[in-house]
């Protein structure tokens, strides 16, 4: 462990240090384009929120001299006597997520970066877009400061390239140029932007639809290869060749290079060091079916050094490693966990006398060099309930914290008032420090009037003061009508029911086993399997039949699965940790209802293959002749000898992103390419030519198309508004297209036309209305968050993977099952929700019953009852709300109130807010 | 032990410990958040990324 030359105890973040520190120093943080000083801390919001100093140019530390930090610091928090430490840990799994590293400059030459400034990276693009980059959000040239009139992003920089030995495609860089250029667009409506690509890739849920919003917003699309970027006078010249061959250059002010994500530098020691191995880029080496397990045992690994990939993805990857992880060391679960005591909660009852400490803070120089801090803390002197009033420097320090403890046992407080900084980062430290004293936590009230006051008044330290004062009056007026609220606790079932036997049913279900949960996996079919079922290979190679029969033989050993086929769930009641549901098998015209009582559910329904009838615009009938990528890789993969067809024309996109679906299904470009492939395999002789509007083979798979056309198959890309024609001629399809190399139109009569189709959603919309849970307008379900929660649901306690969340290949299926499965323990292995303090509350002697409570609840934690007199009644299911307080603003009877904000502590705030 | 202390070795270790494990998170930087800090928005939303 290196040394900060900063104690972390007492430290503030207060920022003094580095307004004193004379030397300068490379911000790193803001890619090199903002300078900072040796001491300092990356960003407001760096956790931990302790400074420390860069030794490499620390005065001091280098040269024994300066030391000016060490007399400015007001909490002596700089220790230059810390010294390096080595620490041996016994550990019994770990998760390698190193993330990824930069593409070397010597590959960004080329287009004169190094050479102008205003020719960058996107993340340094992305700083300068940044409120909190080098120009506050501003966009302007490095140059001279000009603002840009006109922008290029360059896409595939790094990736795609085997000039810089990075093959594959880096899988995010598409995204990222679309919000970089639309962030752009909102700073400046005028700015033009171009982005310069091959294929654009956005083969995520929803992306599509980004993209096509950026086009509306102006954003121009390009598909070219960019040959070079010069300085040309103040600009710079950009020329690229189009697919027609034709050349041409434009000036713009900024060129962006979208840069790949290459392996991180230190990927070769680290595997060394963990006894790992890397792939052909220097990534972790995974399996198709394995894909978070390292060469290792127990060594597992999430995020970028998996394979270039976006935040969901390495999310959804660190829940399942964690879940991974976790069921190897499932026997010491719960043995090395800190838990936490705290004295009894003395108890405050309404009748009580109210006493307010108010403490009024400096924050260094944050507050108190605009507000008068002295002034607001005096201004509550004798303010109804208030028997003690301080200032504090640092409120949030460590002993500031016995300090309160102190105040609160001396004077004998029962309610806390904080004017400080914002409760978002600061309320959870002190109430546990009211907790910590023997306080309810809720007793609490916080001011901001850092961000609200001198923050945002820094000009008009009067007006600021005055701010300050009324804003504390509220707090005071509100904290005399709070009331302690229950920490409660609502006991979990610790059993799961899975709905759906296919990979991700029973990867889930297994994930869970491994940890010790009982679970129950329902499938509809008479087979466990899917989709899997009808698939033989895979584009890594893996025999797909070994490979599930392995995994349905595990799962059927496990004595902690119970496999329940030919099976539906029919109904279901509760919530977390208490769902009730009745099971329905089938057996011929006979069918039978169980009942089962379990803490969560996991959705692995799966989705099913889409078979348009009508393919850019023509009628298609399937035959022989006619197949999806599906009934071709049955074929291919089927006995006896001519299996591959002599000549074969396959359409990608059929039925998709905005032919008949929506959507991008993710899996069709892989499934052209590993077809095209294996055609090739037996027969290299054969035809093969696929039209495509983008090959989105993201991440490794762009190997195998690279394969593929080294192998002679033909890819021809055609757009929409000059899509392919089928005609039939006898039993076979003829098909006519514009070639954009010949820039004429060609018509073939290959022996098979094979229809790269989606995946469409099955069967979601009856378990929506069964399970209160929402889908999309794609009707796949919809996560409780598309970057943090990706395989969480709004409803508590239930969980999505696989197609039934949206289409996706099998590698992202399985890591999604873990993930969901590691979510779905987290209750279960506890053995209780924890119920937060602010949730609502319904008066029953008020409630009408009227029901617009429970059919607004976007989380149905609110529910009409039968009371002991049969009336309907409302009640809160504790164990599942979270305190939005959407039902407490619209009762017409005002009869639901939410804990810590109830209309009477609202009231008098505002009542507060006009007194004077 | 998670290697590593951005988006993905976080999110692993606060799984971990609701799972009920202790768990060492190891950076080799003075700040957690790796590249994901350095993100002014996300796409598609645009969603503050801190």
């Amino acid at each position: 462990m290196r040394p900060r030359y900063i104690d972390a105890d007492k430290c503030t973040a207060c920022g003094l240090c580095t307004k004193y520190c004379p030397k300068h120093l490379v911000d790193q943080y803001n890619e090199g384009l903002a300078v900072t000083r040796p001491i300092h801390i990356d960003y407001a919001q760096a956790v931990p929120a302790t400074y420390f100093i860069d030794p490499e140019a620390c005065l001091y530390l280098k040269h024994g001299t300066c030391q000016i930090c060490v007399c400015t610091c007001q909490s002596k928090a700089i220790d230059f006597s810390q010294k390096a430490t080595e620490k041996e840990l016994q550990i019994g799994a770990v998760i390698m997520a190193p993330g990824f590293g930069r593409v070397p400059d010597a590959t960004l030459a080329k287009y004169s970066y190094g050479l102008h400034p205003d020719v960058m990276t996107s993340l340094e693009f992305e700083r300068l877009l940044c409120a909190s980059g080098p120009f506050e959000g501003e966009v302007k040239c490095l140059s001279d400061r000009r603002h840009p009139k006109r922008i290029a992003f360059i896409q595939c920089v790094g990736s795609r390239d085997l000039g810089c030995n990075n093959g594959y495609c880096s899988s995010v860089c598409c995204m990222y140029a679309i919000k970089e250029a639309m962030v752009a667009k909102e700073h400046d409506p005028e700015v033009e932007i171009t982005i310069y690509y091959m294929d654009m890739r956005t083969q995520g849920k929803g992306f599509d639809a980004a993209q096509k919003k950026a086009e509306a917003m102006g954003i121009k699309f390009v598909r070219a290869r960019v040959a070079d970027v010069m300085p040309w006078d103040k600009n710079l010249k950009l020329t690229y060749s189009t697919l027609d061959g034709t050349h041409s250059f434009e000036p713009y002010d900024i060129v962006v290079l979208s840069v790949g994500l290459d392996a991180p530098a230190d990927a070769k020691n680290l595997g060394e060091i963990a006894g790992f191995a890397l792939n052909d880029y220097d990534f972790c080496k995974t399996e198709t079916f394995a894909p978070l397990l390292t060469t290792k045992p127990g060594v597992f690994v999430a995020g970028a050094f998996q394979g270039p990939k976006d935040i969901p993805e390495s999310v959804t990857q660190s829940s399942a490693a964690a879940g991974l992880a976790a069921g190897l060391i499932a026997k010491d679960r719960g043995k090395a966990l800190v838990h936490k005591t705290y004295p009894k909660e003395q108890k405050t009852g309404k009748d009580e006398e109210v006493r307010i400490g108010v403490f009024v803070c400096h924050c260094g120089i944050n507050i108190s060099s605009v507000v008068d801090v002295a002034a607001v803390e005096q201004y509550t002197e004798g303010m109804e309930g208030v028997v003690y009033h301080a200032q504090s420097l640092y409120s949030c320090s460590q002993d500031a914290q016995e300090v309160l403890k102190a105040k609160i046992k001396e004077h004998n407080l029962n309610r806390v008032v904080i004017a400080a900084c914002s409760p978002r980062t600061h309320e959870p430290l002190f109430q546990e420090t009211l907790k910590d004293a023997g306080l309810n936590r809720c007793l609490f009230e916080m001011v901001n009037i850092r961000d609200h006051c001198s923050w945002v008044h820094a000009n008009e330290p009067a007006a600021a003061t005055q701010k300050s004062k009324d804003l504390v009056r509220m707090g005071v007026a509100k904290a005399r009508h709070i009331q302690p609220l229950p920490e409660q606790t609502v006991p979990v079932t610790a059993k799961a029911l899975v709905l759906g036997g296919g990979v991700a049913g029973l990867t889930a279900a297994l994930t869970l086993a491994e940890q010790g949960f009982h679970t129950t996996v329902v499938e509809k079919e008479a087979t466990l399997g899917g989709h899997l079922q009808h698939l033989a290979y895979t584009l890594q190679g893996d025999t797909v039949s070994t490979v599930l029969g392995e995994l349905t033989d595990t799962v059927k050993k496990s004595k902690l699965i119970e496999v329940l086929t030919n099976t539906e769930l029919t109904q279901v009641s509760g919530f977390v940790g208490n769902f009730s549901s009745v099971l329905t098998t089938t057996k011929g015209k006979k069918a039978t209802e169980t009942t089962l009582d379990h803490g969560v559910i996991i959705i692995a329904t799966g989705g099913r293959e889409h078979r348009p009838e009508v393919v850019l615009g023509n009628p298609v009938k399937y035959s022989e002749t006619v197949v999806t990528q599906r009934e071709l890789e049955q074929r291919l993969s089927g006995k006896g000898k001519n299996l591959a067809p002599k000549s074969v024309v396959m359409v990608q996109c059929a039925g998709s992103r905005g032919d008949d679906l929506n959507y991008c299904s993710k899996v069709c470009c892989n499934h052209a390419v590993k077809n095209a492939l294996k055609i090739k395999a037996l027969d290299p002789a054969a035809q093969v030519v696929v039209l495509y509007r983008d090959m989105r083979t993201y991440g490794f798979a762009e190997d195998a198309y690279r394969q593929a056309r080294e192998q002679g198959v033909v890819f021809i890309p055609y757009t929409m508004d000059n899509s392919p024609k089928f005609k039939s001629s006898g039993k076979k399809m003829s098909i006519t297209f514009f070639d954009p190399i010949l820039r004429d139109e060609v018509t073939m009569t290959p022996e098979v036309l094979a229809l790269s189709v989606g995946i469409v959603a099955d069967g979601t919309e009856n378990l929506s209305k069964l399970l209160k849970i929402p889908v999309n307008e794609d009707k796949f379900f919809l996560e409780a968050h598309v970057k943090l929660r990706p395989v969480e649901l709004p409803v508590s306690g239930i969980y999505v993977c696989g197609l039934a969340h949206s289409p996706k290949p099998v590698e992202e299926i399985i890591v999604q099952a873990q993930a969901a499965a590691a979510k779905a323990a987290m209750p279960l292995g506890k053995g209780f929700v924890s119920v937060e303090p602010t949730i609502s509350c319904v008066d029953k002697e008020a409630c009408i019953g009227c029901g617009l409570c429970e059919s607004l609840c976007p989380y149905q934690s609110i529910r009409i009852i039968k009371d002991e007199n049969g009336k309907r009644k409302a009640e809160t299911i504790t164990a599942s709300c979270k305190g939005c307080g959407i039902c407490a603003s619209h009762c017409p009877v005002f009869a639901i109130s939410m804990g810590g904000y109830t209309d009477e502590q609202i009231n008098a705030q505002i009542t507060a807010f006009g007194a004077q | 032990m998670v290697v590593g202390g951005g988006i993905a070795g976080v999110q692993a270790a606060l799984d971990l410990t609701e799972l009920g494990y202790y768990v060492y998170l190891v950076e080799k930087s003075a700040a957690i958040g790796g590249a994901m800090a350095q993100l002014d928005k996300t796409f598609p939303t645009n969603d503050c990324s801190l």
